[in-house]
């Protein structure tokens, strides 16, 4: 199916929240554009139907946080396997983190990693340039000419800028070029080489444990440095209750702040570190399936307390959008012991069918689901995506909120198997996602996909 | 009269009562042993410990199996006395340390692992500074996997033979109120303790500086309805702990603890915790001393404690062979009927 061809996605349920529309109605793709949705009438356009009936026709889920590797790290994902998981995810733009080796600081790995997803990526992909030159927290790096190079922010993902001189140089720095510092917030004193969160799990486990203040203390510093320089901070994955509170007042300042958070982050606590526990409580003996390396992830997974404040963040706005902070690893990197593992999970394609959990459970309504996927990314990003208006680009995610599906991670298309949802049933499943007109995941040519 | 006949002929061996002991495949940790089995434990390391006093130390009860030591951290204790009791028992006991081997060489646990099971190992013994180690062999391996410690996570056989040398020595378990005292934090002899004095219904009081607690335990997590351990009292006054104790366990105090910030120094824990012949007045006058070993004399226990009067910190170490052998025949001789793992 090529981007000149007329798509039209007939009776669907069309959630999009940019333009405040929440209704049955058929939506015709033509030359790559979003043609129009037609309501009241039935589309009399002639092109190649889907048919929307039961399902919901949306913009294309944006992330804003995903590591595709590439360069240093094929054996962990690709610019190809990573967006082809994007695509069946339902993502149709996906932003490069830049912890590759070498590390994107420059516009030739820029260019690279751009150059790589035009020839071989199955959606849009944009890039976040480093702040500092390998990440090394020491010297900036070339912001304008990365900016140049097209990057929507900065971060050093994986390492906090823990300098307090140096965040304060890179957000007033990257001010002037309009563009965001995205900061891993993790004050490494406080967690001081733990392994997860602090808490009754971590004491039941005799792991170290990563303290909130952690993750807080840095949050705090950062909206302080954002008042002072007026530059722009986004919190990447933020994961406590004190985070969203300290957000949640910096907004009401006026302060350049954002957050986004993970839907692991929002759906899962730490005792997923536990495993499998169907049977029996919370305080019944371990199984074999405890110390599940493939809930470890930096930071790690809270308290409930903390998961029921993200969800309330997310639902009030304070949580700004979802990322989904997608860290494929090699499995060789989960088969060890806890400490020896690395932290990170595979999300791409999970991500709907553990958010719409939030929806089944009555916690999050589905317009403001998507409107979080969608429109509030694409507004932090300035880009005219994130929208099914006439004239935007034709970019869409047809999923279907009800069918429930087993996690299968052996049927992922990323290289990285690594999920603590394997074997979950989750409900809700991306049917189709087309980017600029062109189908790029189709579940009904895939078969029983994953 | 020495009995030297072979195990299930009418000796004193145990046999008949092991029942559940012999359905279990790893020994882990105590979190999932009842009153019942740990009873069935103590009652076999007692048989055992009538093995260690023959002539001849010597039963052929495990001719012919493997047992396989794999230790990550330096011990000495706890290595000998697994290889003595694999060797009383007639195993054959194949050490494995971590320097000098391809461990050394960059190797990773789930590899050096399948290379033991290549080997038939029946019974895995293994020490590793990683919390967790032991049920990740366990996942992986067909052998028994018997964890000697791991990270700060577990230490269940030094556990039993904790139970074992209170109960010997003091003729009960239950209502025994005993202190903990020292780094709670990061002791695994003190997590596998917690569950067996839990479940053989003894008292618990834990005792340390503030930095050396769990939160959890302290910041009142474990007032949720269910929690094994919503009995246990902390303390951070040692006098206040100890008063009216049956039994202080004293934990070791690591020197890095003081160059992690855990503590001012040594010196002013060895004042306000250290267990001195003063403070074990308020205990009760039979009160014992125990300690896990290895001590640091004058820091965390006083000499004239720990070679005193009270101190079973010997007996400890002698008891931990019969009860190493207990754990090992257990799980290695087959149930009366089909054998299911319960891990």
């Amino acid at each position: 199916m090529s981007e000149g061809e007329t798509i039209i996605i007939r009776g669907g349920r069309v959630v999009d929240p940019a333009q405040d529309l929440d209704m049955t109605a058929d939506v015709v793709l033509a030359d790559g554009l979003v043609k129009g949705i037609y309501g009241r009438r039935r589309a009399r356009e002639s092109g190649t139907v889907i048919d929307g009936a039961g399902l919901v026709v949306s913009p294309g889920f944006i992330d804003l946080h995903c590591h595709l590797r590439e360069p240093g790290f094929e054996y962990k994902e690709t610019v190809a396997s990573g967006t082809l998981a994007a695509a069946r995810g339902g993502f149709t733009t996906i932003c490069a983190m830049p912890n590759t080796n070498p590390v994107m600081d420059s516009r030739a790995i820029v260019d690279f990693v751009l150059e790589r997803a035009r020839a071989e990526g199955f959606v849009r992909v944009l890039a976040i340039g480093a702040v500092t030159q390998g990440s090394f927290g020491k010297q900036l790096s070339e912001m304008g000419e990365l900016a140049r190079a097209g990057v929507v922010g900065f971060s050093d993902d994986g390492h906090p800028v823990s300098g307090d001189n140096m965040m304060r140089q890179a957000l007033s720095y990257s001010a002037s070029l309009g563009l965001p510092i995205i900061n891993h917030c993790e004050a490494l004193d406080l967690s001081n080489g733990g392994d997860m969160n602090e808490g009754w799990v971590s004491n039941r486990l005799g792991l170290k444990g990563i303290p909130n203040s952690a993750e807080e203390a840095m949050v705090a510093r950062d909206i302080l440095l954002a008042e002072t320089t007026g530059g722009r901070l986004h919190i990447a994955h933020a994961s406590t209750a004190g985070t969203v509170e300290m957000v949640r007042r910096a907004k009401e300042r006026g302060l350049s702040v954002t957050c986004e958070a993970t839907p692991h982050h929002l759906t899962l606590s730490h005792e997923a570190v536990l495993g499998g526990r169907g049977d029996g409580g919370q305080f019944s003996p371990l199984t074999l399936a405890a110390y599940e390396t493939n809930a470890k992830v930096a930071p790690p997974l809270r308290s409930q307390g903390d998961v029921d404040a993200l969800v309330r963040g997310l639902a009030d706005g304070t949580v700004d959008f979802i990322a989904t902070d997608h860290a494929p690893h090699a499995t060789t990197e989960k088969v060890s012991t806890f400490s020896e593992a690395a932290n990170g999970i595979s999300v791409l394609e999970t991500a709907l069918g553990s958010l719409m959990a939030l929806v089944h459970e009555g916690k999050l309504a589905l317009p403001v689901l998507i409107e979080r996927l969608t429109a509030a990314p694409a507004n932090f990003l300035g880009v005219g995506l994130g929208s099914l208006k006439t004239g935007a680009p034709a970019d869409v995610t047809i999923f279907d909120p009800d069918a429930e599906w087993v996690v299968d991670s052996t049927k992922f298309v990323s290289k990285g198997k690594n999920t603590p949802l394997d074997g979950a049933k989750l409900k809700g499943r991306v049917v189709a996602t087309i980017v600029g007109g062109a189908v790029r995941y189709d579940a009904r040519e895939s078969g029983s996909a994953g | 009269m020495t009995q030297v006949g072979p195990v299930g002929e009418g000796c004193d061996f145990p046999q008949a009562n092991s029942t559940t002991l012999s359905r279990r495949h790893h020994i882990l940790d105590l979190d999932d042993f009842t009153r019942d089995e740990i009873t069935e434990v103590l009652d076999n390391s007692a048989a055992m410990a009538g093995v260690l006093k023959r002539d001849i130390r010597k039963v052929p009860a495990l001719r012919g199996k493997t047992i396989i030591t794999l230790f990550h951290e330096a011990s000495t204790r706890t290595r000998v006395s697994f290889e003595q009791a694999g060797k009383v028992l007639s195993a054959d006991v194949i050490n494995v340390t971590g320097s000098g081997t391809s461990v050394e060489k960059g190797e990773s646990l789930y590899n050096t692992a399948l290379t033991l099971q290549a080997m038939n190992a029946d019974i895995i013994v293994v020490r590793h500074p990683d919390a967790g180690a032991p049920h990740f062999l366990a996942r992986h391996l067909e052998s028994s996997i018997i964890n000697a410690g791991d990270g700060t996570h577990a230490h269940p056989t030094q556990a039993l033979l904790d139970l074992y040398t209170l109960r010997n020595r003091l003729g009960r378990l239950e209502g025994l109120k005993i202190a903990i005292v020292g780094d709670i934090l990061h002791s695994r002899v003190a997590r596998s303790n917690l569950w067996g004095l839990t479940a053989v219904g003894a008292e618990i009081v834990l005792c340390g500086p503030p930095t050396l607690m769990p939160v959890d335990l302290v910041n009142g997590e474990r007032t949720t309805e269910g929690h094994p351990f919503a009995a246990i009292r902390t303390e951070t006054n040692v006098e206040r702990a100890i008063e009216g104790a049956d039994a202080v366990m004293v934990l070791r105090i690591q020197s890095e603890r003081q160059r992690g910030g855990f503590l001012p120094s040594l010196r002013e824990y060895s004042r306000m915790y250290g267990i001195t012949a003063k403070r074990m007045e308020l205990a009760k006058p039979e009160a014992l001393v125990m300690h896990p070993g290895p001590m640091n004399e004058g820091t965390e226990i006083d000499s004239e404690v720990a070679h005193g009067a009270r101190s079973v910190i010997e007996d400890q170490v002698a008891n931990g062979v019969a009860v190493r052998m207990a754990l090992m025949f257990g799980i290695i001789t087959p149930a009366p009927v089909p054998a299911r793992s319960r891990n």
